[in-house]
């Protein structure tokens, strides 16, 4: 319920004096801070009387500190505030004692100029990037030691995440690679009609599909929805102080969260990229019936253009991809910090971080199969 | 003579006066498991009234459905004479503005430094100046000792200065009632003993009424005026009354051995 509020000023032989009425307190606070502060110096007075108030809260301790502030910085000192009552009185004591911590804290706290920030940042990102290099040199060796002896390898684990990450994904990777297909075999077959090589068009989504599009969809699929899955898995894990319970119980949180999850991305990748290559091609083929011409004629186009070493270039990339999705979700997990925002910061920069590899990656294995004429 | 009199007026005041809380024929579960059936209390003005009892029991589930987080499967729950089941949309909300919860873990934010933390619900529910909510905010953390940690983040605090700090938090909107989930769990005995005097002290300074629930018997010795006890098997208030009654005059052999800290070897 909202209280009343009113103040007049009167004049007496000691100069201006300001009455204050009724309820200073959440609900009048703003009214009176409205025609009393804000308004400052209109009202301003070295005397306030506060002997009918009846109720004050905080809020009300905190605006007669306010007034008394204002009062002092125009030059108005010293300020009486007479009739308070003794319960009251604690209060602006309180809110005094506040307002005096309140501006030595101000006063004190030093703000960074733009050269600083952008340092910091920059110090930041450098030990961000030290601390990926140094667990990605962690993980591959606990990769070489766990393939030098596979019985220390978590197998159940490494099945159960090739089905979480892997199988679970299959749908959403031929849904997105057909649709490509498709509307690539569209854009292309419209001009290439005019030339009358339409039926060519099996062989640029067949090129297209598995050695650059297939792996590629893959991968960047698989960074948006398996990374962030690692990275969200292991950042709680983090958070909830199970890596620490990992280490002092004397196992290797690598071997034992890092490794299966790189073990099951690293095969299931490539096994996936096979499905949205066929997939692709499938979506290529619809366009090229629905032109009127045969499935043999779009079957042996494909056949005979796609070799070998097309189809092996993108499954060595998609092994690649693979280490590098797992890569980066796992190690952004671990890097978590503490707090709830930790794991949703964690998520985002796995899946930045693996879209970001997997393209620097596809544009380096361009330029080596340019030069080893693959 | 006259301390009859004195006595006989508090005990009818404490009969007749209206309870800041109500809660008649409460009935609470989940889907169809039922955790308390027929539950019937009253809490009156500045009151610290614990619910106490063993895991399990539902005393965490009572709160939440005190607390409006969880509807009735039947029952009463009157909050300051207003029905918190039949409210809704705004009538709900000023109902909610009156409580304060401090959680069990403190539910923090964890984005936000413990001064934002404590300025949340005056920035969304009053129309004060900036200025003056951080003002309020700092009293709020002076009241509870935290004064000096008012810019740290949540996940810079022991479990101690979490609990003070949702405490704070609790007290923003200087409500009538405030509900307290397991406040000294996990806390060492000094700083669960600066804790029971900082609720001591609240209460009997500004009048809040504190609703408790614990299972920590000595800051229910210490501080509780009223506990009920809650019991699984049941699913009721199996005792009422003043630690003291609850400790000796009980009558009940699970709540004297609970009080007393006995072994019951019948019990597995």
């Amino acid at each position: 319920m909202a209280g009343y509020f009113k103040y007049n000023i009167s004049q007496t032989d000691n100069g201006p004096v300001l009455h204050l009425e009724g309820n200073l307190d959440t609900s009048t606070v703003p009214v009176a801070w409205r025609r009393l502060v804000k308004k400052f110096p209109e009202h301003a007075c070295p005397v306030i009387d506060l002997k009918k108030i009846k109720t004050m809260d905080m809020a009300g301790a905190s605006f007669i500190c306010h007034l008394e502030t204002r009062l002092r910085t125009a030059g108005i000192w010293p300020v009486t505030i007479s009739g308070l009552k003794p319960d009251h009185s604690s209060l602006i004591d309180l809110a005094r004692k506040i307002r005096q911590h309140n501006i030595r804290s101000t006063k004190s706290g030093k703000k960074l100029s733009c050269v600083e920030k952008q340092g910091r940042r920059l110090w930041q990102v450098s030990a961000e990037a030290r601390q990926f290099i140094s667990y990605t040199g962690e993980i591959f060796w606990a990769l070489v030691r766990s393939l030098v002896n596979p019985s220390s390898i978590r197998w159940q684990d490494v099945f159960h995440t090739a089905e979480q990450a892997g199988v679970n994904a299959l749908p959403i990777i031929v849904l997105i690679s057909f649709i490509v297909g498709l509307v690539m075999a569209f854009q292309a077959a419209i001009p290439m009609k005019m030339f009358g090589t339409e039926l060519y068009v099996a062989d640029l989504i067949g090129i297209a599909m598995v050695r650059e599009l297939g792996p590629l969809m893959t991968a960047i699929v698989l960074a948006g929805r398996s990374a962030s899955a690692f990275a969200a898995e292991i950042g709680t894990m983090r958070i909830n102080e199970e890596i620490d319970a990992l280490n002092v119980m004397g196992l290797d949180p690598v071997r034992f969260l890092i490794v299966p999850r790189m073990i099951a991305s690293t095969f299931t990748t490539p096994l996936l990229a096979v499905f949205a290559n066929l997939a692709g091609i499938l979506g290529g083929a619809l366009v090229i019936i629905s032109m009127g011409y045969p499935v043999v004629a779009y079957y042996s186009h494909v056949a005979s253009f796609v070799e070998t070493g097309d189809f092996a270039g993108g499954m060595v990339k998609c092994f690649v991809f693979g280490i590098l999705i797992a890569g980066a979700g796992c190690i952004r997990g671990y890097q978590a910090g503490s707090g709830p925002s930790a794991v949703g910061i964690a998520t985002t920069k796995a899946v930045v971080t693996g879209i970001i590899l997997i393209v620097v990656f596809d544009g380096i294995f361009s330029v080596i199969y340019y030069y080893l004429g693959v | 003579m006259t301390e009859f009199f004195q006595l006989f007026i508090i005990t009818w005041e404490y009969e007749n006066i209206r309870p800041i809380i109500e809660i008649e024929n409460l009935t609470a579960g989940y889907d169809d498991y039922t955790v308390l059936e027929n539950i019937s209390f009253k809490v009156h003005q500045g009151e610290i009234f614990a619910i106490l009892g063993g895991s399990g029991c539902g005393k965490s589930t009572l709160l939440k459905h005190m607390t409006g987080l969880m509807p009735p499967v039947s029952g009463k729950i009157e909050i300051l004479n207003r029905d918190l089941v039949q409210a809704s949309g705004r009538k709900r909300t000023d109902i909610l503005k009156q409580i304060g919860v401090a959680f069990q873990s403190g539910a923090l934010f964890g984005s936000m430094t413990v001064l934002e933390n404590i300025s949340l619900p005056l920035c969304e529910f009053t129309a004060l100046d900036s200025s003056i909510i951080k003002d309020i905010a700092l009293m709020k953390l002076e009241q509870v000792g935290l004064e000096n940690s008012a810019f740290l983040m949540p996940g810079e605090l022991s479990g101690g200065m979490k609990k003070r700090a949702a405490l704070a938090r609790a007290m923003a909107l200087d409500p009538a009632i405030i509900f307290l989930d397991e406040p000294s769990a996990g806390l060492d005995p000094v700083t669960s003993a600066q804790l029971d005097i900082l609720i001591k002290n609240l209460a009997a300074d500004l009048g809040i009424t504190f609703v408790i629930v614990t299972h920590e018997l000595a800051s229910i010795n210490a501080i509780s005026d009223r506990v009920i006890m809650l019991e699984k098997n049941t699913k009721s208030i199996i005792a009422e009354g003043t630690p003291e009654q609850m400790r000796n005059d009980s009558g009940n052999p699970y709540v004297y051995n609970f009080f007393n800290r006995i072994i019951d070897k019948g019990e597995k």
